[in-house]
């Protein structure tokens, strides 16, 4: 086992690891732009990463600016995450005939493709983690989830241009790679343009032991270190998560949950583009002469009336109620029922806000005392 | 118009549930979503009767029928007689687009003068049999189901079709455009193009076709489940756009739903109130 084996290879290098991959029968998916922005797709080689990009982030915006070197990884993560490949917007989860009086029920597809992801941030490695929690080691795995995280090859990249919603620091999740990866990069561009490489698991050091690479350098990891302590010192915003589930539970009745309840839209875009938001409902589909139904599991959220929907009525009408539940689970009730924080700090919930809802700013506004605490009592839900 | 009085229940062994499709002030469009299912047309043709369809064939089959799918907003003093007939005459009555479920393009009629409109448009006014108003048919009879759309989704069409034949809810959820285009992957054409969008309070259908094609969301659908029009408004303010256009923005195809009605009144009233505060609202932050 060569983990932790450190070693440099160049832009040729990284393309011929996506190639040693694809000959793997893996199908490499990574970051390119479309739309102007920086999305996941398939791509076969180096020269369809976003060469050059960098993203202009603030809450309620996202804009592509060039950057003045050729980084193949200088940008933070935009609107797309590993969740839409390893837990899908939609999938189909079984089909039924009509047998007699009864129905049978026919076999699942077989999850689709083995997944390479390139680039995967330290943020979205600990995201997956705790889609993991949830969806995998939990008393009811998700079979489809469970097939396509067990296959995929994770190839991370330390992060060195954090963008101006990032708080990873905050969450302790970034903006360097620790574990939980098969190969790992930190982009080098002070001189030549170069990848540290480093080696997690055995699948990395094969692909890794069929490229051209050379041993790495003090003066390497020096810049690596570099890098990544230098994107540490300048995240976008930041999270004072100091007591976070106690201050959240005490606050359940602070008149900031009404301030937000105003501005929030319930259009579902935070829980959406949140790589660890899981949640899903399923759909019943018949064909008009009833002979046969299919069951698809469809990405849902918190946000809208169906997803609290109990016996003909959903418990959750106001606005206020959704955006507390969703934050206060995200950041407080996830500690009691998964062990962790439902959060990792990659600020897409900010950016991708229309009207530009600050989840940091929240906290902050709730850690202030409330005028009044005690008004609205009747609207708890 | 056939006679019958729809009887509830199940319909005879053996025979097809009878559909019927009425016009009313519209353009046709969606009544023309049901020929235009032409892969599913004969399966739609073999599961239920198509009993009273003017559109596809002047055959007609007496009343009652099971279900009806209602076109087009009431806008006659005889519209306002027959709708009554068509509820009378049917089991089930599901109304069909932006028009039926919303009074349609036509309802801006209702912010302003229909006398004035009248002497403007028409050379002889006086042989014009009109309403004040152009409404949508549950202003007038029970409706046990509103589909959306200007024109409505053939898809959703089938499924109400298909949910009805199979005794279950219709699958149309009512959440935001947003979700659509997020599950469609796209990328969001307000925050990464600065391109004003109706997606956040626009109820879900169409399976965001604009912003698929980077353009914003035009409301086809009328309101979403919770629509949030002031907080929106301002998003759009601060991408350059002025009380006219949010006017504009709100007034189209579903200008007479009450949330895009009540927020166009809003942002016309503080217009003609110049000494009212700039915004009429506080400021979020």
């Amino acid at each position: 086992m060569a983990n932790g084996l450190r070693a440099v290879i160049d832009v040729d290098g990284l393309d011929e690891v996506i190639t040693r991959l694809r000959v793997q029968g893996f199908s490499t998916i990574g970051p390119t732009c479309r739309d102007g922005a920086i999305v996941y797709d398939e791509i076969e080689a180096t020269g369809e990463l976003p060469r050059g990009w960098a993203d202009d982030q603030d809450a309620g915006t996202y804009r592509l600016v060039r950057r003045d070197d050729e980084a193949l990884f200088g940008y933070a993560v935009g609107p797309h995450s590993w969740k839409q490949y390893l837990h899908p917007p939609g999938e189909l989860l079984f089909e039924v005939r009509r047998d007699g009086g009864g129905f049978v029920i026919e076999e699942r597809p077989e999850p689709k493709s083995r997944y390479a992801f390139i680039g995967v941030r330290a943020c979205e490695l600990a995201a997956i983690g705790v889609q993991d929690r949830v969806l995998v080691e939990s008393e009811h795995p998700a079979g489809g989830y469970s097939v396509r995280r067990g296959e995929a090859f994770l190839l991370a990249v330390d992060c060195g241009e954090p963008g101006g919603s990032c708080f990873c620091v905050s969450m302790g999740t970034g903006p360097g790679v620790s574990s939980g990866f098969d190969l790992a990069l930190t982009e080098l561009m002070s001189g030549e343009h170069r990848f540290l490489v480093r080696v997690g698991s055995d699948a990395g050091a094969a692909v890794l032991g069929e490229v051209a690479s050379r041993e790495a350098t003090g003066e390497d990891l020096a810049e690596a270190r570099r890098v990544v302590e230098m994107a540490g010192a300048r995240m976008g915003r930041h999270l004072d998560t100091d007591g976070l589930p106690v201050l959240l539970a005490e606050n359940l009745e602070h008149p900031r949950w009404d301030d937000v309840a105003r501005r929030c839209l319930t259009c579902t875009n935070c829980t959406l583009v949140c790589p660890t938001c899981f949640c899903s409902t399923v759909e019943d589909l018949t064909t008009l002469d009833g002979q046969r139904a299919q069951r698809w599991q469809r990405w849902d959220s918190c946000f809208t009336l169906g997803f609290s929907e109990l016996h003909g009525s959903p418990v959750r009408h106001s606005t206020r109620g959704r955006y507390r539940q969703w934050l206060t689970h995200k950041l407080g009730t996830w500690w009691e029922q998964f062990g962790e924080s439902g959060c990792v700090g990659c600020g897409r919930c900010i950016t991708w806000c229309p009207v530009g809802i600050d989840m940091t700013a929240e906290v902050a506004a709730l850690r202030r005392p409330g005028v009044d605490a005690s008004a609205n009592p009747e609207e708890v839900r | 118009m056939t006679a019958g009085k729809a009887t509830h229940g199940e319909p005879p062994a053996g025979s097809r549930p009878k559909l019927a499709v009425w016009k009313f002030s519209s353009c046709d469009g969606c009544q023309l979503s049901l020929l235009d299912c032409e892969d599913e047309l004969l399966e739609v043709a073999e599961a239920i009767e198509i009993a009273y369809f003017l559109e596809a064939t002047r055959a007609v089959v007496e009343g009652p029928y099971d279900l009806s799918l209602v076109e087009g907003s009431i806008t006659t003093p005889d519209e306002l007689e027959r709708i009554h007939q068509v509820r009378e005459a049917s089991h089930r009555v599901v109304t069909i687009g932006a028009c039926a479920t919303a009074g349609g393009i036509q309802a801006l009629r209702n912010f302003t003068d229909v006398e004035e409109y009248m002497s403007v448009v028409y050379a002889h006014p006086s042989f014009i049999s009109t309403l004040d108003t152009a409404t949508p048919v549950s202003d007038h009879v029970e409706v046990d189901f509103e589909l959306r759309g200007c024109p409505i989704n053939k898809i959703q069409l089938l499924e109400v079709i298909s949910a009805h034949l199979n005794e279950r809810r219709p699958e149309v959820p009512g959440h935001s455009v947003c979700t659509e285009c997020k599950l469609r992957l796209n990328v969001c054409v307000m925050v990464a193009s600065g391109t004003p969008c109706l997606g956040p309070v626009t109820h879900a259908g169409c399976g965001a076709l604009c912003p698929t094609f980077s353009r914003g969301c035009y409301g086809c659908f009328g309101p979403m489940e919770t629509p949030n029009t002031e907080s929106l408004e301002a998003s759009m303010e601060a991408l350059g756009l002025g009380d006219p256009d949010i006017v504009r923005m709100f007034r189209t195809y579903n200008a007479w739903a009450p949330a895009f009605r009540d927020h166009s009144r809003l942002v016309e009233l503080r217009m003609s109130e110049p000494a009212a505060s700039p915004t009429g609202r506080e400021d979020p932050a």
